[in-house]
């Protein structure tokens, strides 16, 4: 009894002061590598899209590790750190990877809005960029309140807008969407709620009827939302949905008998984990795509080569060539491309996350760089700026055949004229919040910083 | 031999009631406050104040409310991070429509509107005991959520539902970085805890506990049960309001309805469960152990994996850890049901007769 009230004593005694013992920052010798955090979902509801993601994102370290030797010559270091898509485990992440490594973290890609928004409060602070491709705060477009924020490729304002132009260009104008109904079928965080700032600002101006209609995150259960679609008769829905939802949402949608032609899915709600499950019922679903669409290229080939061959692949070799994989490819060539333009101004040395806040800030990928990287037909070109950081956005409608992803052959380029004033007022209104002076972008180009 | 309180002997009422009757205890306590506002900050990383001693203390303070209530007055509440978040969104819009108030002051007045909600969600208790209270509270929780995802007005119409706090300014202080925060944390988290201490002892904590331990035997005695249990939510959603306006402002400085979900109600469950009902110490052991052991097993285990030569993958790493944290929780239950704070004075009998037990 008394050896065994000590054990535990002794267990509980560990157990709590062991996490005040066991986080230790080790000294690091000034090595020449880059140290990339990577924010990964393995686990949880939103792994089955998590997972590709991470996996092409790692892969393309690897690669560059394996092929090139680093970048310039700086090996390239990462280390991952499970958040399950959960806020408090990611701000926690974010605090144990920022200082890791020579210099600290590159950057870091959050991959989840919620963590997008709880860091972007700290990078002020930390001044390390987050960069959020195709996802985050839109009005962090805007360079000069959102120094750290780089929502490269595209917004979700950018999104819906896309969406809008191509169902009106279906229907014969824009004109053509006046008493048209569009129900909105969102996952209910700040995610599935970007969007619906700018399709309220497109019902002003086209006079289409918007629908509402927020899902509980996870979104398993969805039964009621589709009744009221099913009572509703919507023309078009748009699913703003991430991981189980999507696929939880096509299925209630071929039980309500909606007609799959009419949805239209963000780009996060349209890869392959979100189609298969609900089998022949996806036939027809359609989602808009930016960057990288599902195929292969030489960038894969490259992958194949120098990683699964040799067996030092990250998932499995199915996946690649998957629309979340490519993504995480894409992803994470532009933070490899961003270090790698810093590197112009600051040296061939590794970087602080400061330093290559310049580097994302001066991107400039052209169809020749994304050519010599093999990545033709996986990237766009991107153009950044001090007061834009979003670099331009340009998203294709893709739809599912059955057993793979048909992209239609119009670019949409989001209708700045629209989004610009959103932007501005929004990105005022947190500076004020937040008691922050923005930069003045002029002054800093001329001061040639 | 040394843990021994022979030869001191109390020679007045004031002695006698004083909050820590062990001359030992007192120094001990009076150590662990030093420690924690004179070496810490030196000694501490920014990783250690952003991610572990801030949101524990935090959560600690969460803890305690919900131990007052349930711990001490016996009343089920699943509904607590609802009350948190009352506390959060109260603060914030405080502070937006009335920039030039003190934070202290917001605090409080964030404390006092929890107060009120706890105070409304807890008028089913004067008719409904036990389980069926728990899930008029798990209303409370799923209502206050509904209420701050839809009704814009709390969020000051932000476009996505999500609100952002502005720097913490007191008395010309301002409050930015980790060292900072943490002391104020920590100032804050002392002087509730002490008045939790000496509420429970009390007679308000004491028809509490009357109230929990026989209803009808407490009515006879003289105790109101209006009063006894809507005192006993007030206070502990006053408490809530305070964790939660700290959890948006200090530690996550901006947060969705989600941050305060179901999850982190049945969480500080778990903790007062864990740590040790009716016990204020239960409350900080008990959050220690919920916040801290995942993020420590999340850390150790792959580093022990190397040790044997195994490389643990990242979603291994965390499915290990959800199975080691799930079946630690067992074990501490089955061995200890009375939580670990229980073990602590287990422990303190121990050393009373140590080194010559009976």
């Amino acid at each position: 009894m008394k050896t065994r009230t000590s054990i535990l004593a002794l267990a509980a005694v560990a157990a709590t002061l062991g996490g005040a013992l066991a986080p230790t920052t080790a000294a690091f010798a000034q090595a020449k590598e880059q140290f990339f955090p990577v924010l990964v979902y393995r686990t949880g509801v939103y792994a089955p899209n998590g997972v590709p993601f991470a996996n092409g994102y790692v892969d393309y370290l690897k690669l560059v590790n394996a092929r090139d030797g680093g970048i310039n010559g700086i090996k390239i270091t990462y280390e991952e750190c499970e958040t399950g898509y959960a806020t408090d485990r990611g701000v926690e992440c974010y605090e144990r990877l920022k200082g890791k490594g020579p210099t600290g973290a590159t950057l870091f890609h959050p991959l989840s809005t919620g963590i997008t928004f709880a860091l972007t409060d700290k990078s002020f602070v930390d001044k390390i960029p987050i960069v959020t491709a195709g996802y985050g705060r839109s009005d962090s477009v805007d360079g000069q309140v959102f120094k750290w924020n780089f929502p490269l490729g595209g917004t979700y304002w950018g999104a819906a807008d896309m969406l809008i132009q191509h169902i009106g260009k279906k229907e014969g104008g824009l004109d053509k969407l006046k008493g048209k109904k569009i129900a909105l079928v969102y996952n209910d965080s700040p995610y599935g709620k970007e969007p619906i700032a700018l399709l309220q600002e497109r019902v002003k101006m086209h006079g289409f009827e918007l629908q509402l209609l927020p899902v509980t995150h996870p979104g398993i259960e969805q039964k009621a939302t589709w009744l009221q679609v099913r009572q509703n008769r919507p023309d078009y829905v748009f699913l703003w949905g991430w991981g189980v939802m999507n696929s939880t949402s096509i299925k209630e949608a071929v039980a309500v008998g909606y007609p799959r032609e009419k949805m239209y899915g963000v780009w996060w709600s349209g890869a392959e984990p979100d189609v298969r499950p609900a089998g022949d019922g996806a036939k027809g679903y359609n989602s808009l795509v930016f960057m990288a669409p599902a195929g292969k290229g030489r960038v894969h080939q490259d992958i194949l080569k120098h990683l699964h061959d040799k067996g030092l692949g990250t998932g499995s070799k199915d996946e690649i060539g998957e629309v979340l994989y490519n993504r995480g490819l894409t992803a994470a060539m532009v933070s490899v491309e961003a270090v790698k333009r810093a590197q112009t101004k600051h040296g061939k040395k590794p970087l602080k996350g400061e330093e290559v806040q310049w580097g994302l800030e001066n991107l400039a990928i052209d169809q020749k760089l994304i050519a010599s990287l093999g990545f033709t037909g996986f990237a766009d070109p991107l153009s950044t700026s001090c007061v834009d950081h979003e670099g331009g956005s340009v998203a294709r409608v893709q739809h599912w055949d059955g057993s793979k992803w048909i992209v239609g052959a119009d670019r949409y380029v989001a209708d700045q004229q629209i989004i610009k004033p959103m932007i501005k007022a929004s990105a005022g209104k947190y500076a004020q919040e937040k008691k922050l002076a923005p930069r003045d972008c002029a002054k800093e180009l001329t001061a040639g910083k | 031999m040394f843990y021994r309180e022979n030869g001191q002997f109390k020679s007045s009422y004031r002695e006698d009631q004083q909050l820590l009757g062990i001359r030992q205890d007192r120094w001990f306590i009076f150590a662990l406050i030093a420690f924690a506002f004179l070496a810490v900050p030196y000694l501490a990383s920014d990783y250690m104040f952003r991610a572990i001693l801030i949101p524990f203390l935090i959560v600690s303070l969460a803890a305690i409310g919900l131990n007052l209530l349930v711990g001490y007055c016996g009343q089920i509440s699943l509904g607590h991070a609802a009350f948190m978040s009352v506390g959060a969104y109260a603060a914030y819009n405080l502070v937006v429509h009335f920039p030039q108030l003190n934070f202290i002051v917001v605090l409080v007045l964030a404390g006092f509107i929890s107060a009120l909600i706890g105070t409304v969600f807890g008028l089913p208790s004067l008719q409904i005991k036990g389980l069926y209270l728990g899930v008029a509270t798990l209303a409370a929780q799923f209502f206050i959520d509904w209420v701050f995802a839809r009704v814009k007005w709390f969020t000051n119409y932000s476009p996505s539902g999500s609100v952002s706090t502005a720097q913490i300014d007191m008395l010309g202080w301002t409050v930015n970085t980790p060292v900072e925060k943490y002391l104020m944390v920590l100032a804050i988290v002392i002087v509730f805890a002490l008045m939790a201490k000496n509420l429970v002892r009390g007679h308000i904590g004491r028809s509490w506990m009357a109230m929990r331990d026989m209803d009808v035997a407490a009515e006879v005695i003289g105790i109101r049960p209006v009063h006894a249990k809507l005192s006993a939510f007030a206070v502990s959603a006053f408490y809530a309001g305070v964790a939660g306006a700290l959890w948006g402002f200090v530690h996550l400085g901006s947060w969705e309805p989600a941050a305060f979900s179901i999850n982190f109600s049945l969480n500080l469950l778990f903790m007062i469960i864990i740590g040790g009902m009716g016990s204020i110490l239960g409350s900080f052991i008990g959050a220690a152990f919920i916040v801290l052991l995942p993020i420590t097993l999340n850390q150790v285990l792959p580093v022990m994996g190397r040790w044997v030569g195994m490389n643990f993958s990242t979603a291994f790493a965390s499915h290990l850890e959800f199975m080691i944290f799930g079946a630690l929780i067992i074990f501490f239950l089955v061995v200890e049901p009375l939580g670990l704070a229980r073990l602590w004075s287990i422990g303190k009998e121990k050393l009373r007769l140590w080194p010559f037990p009976h």
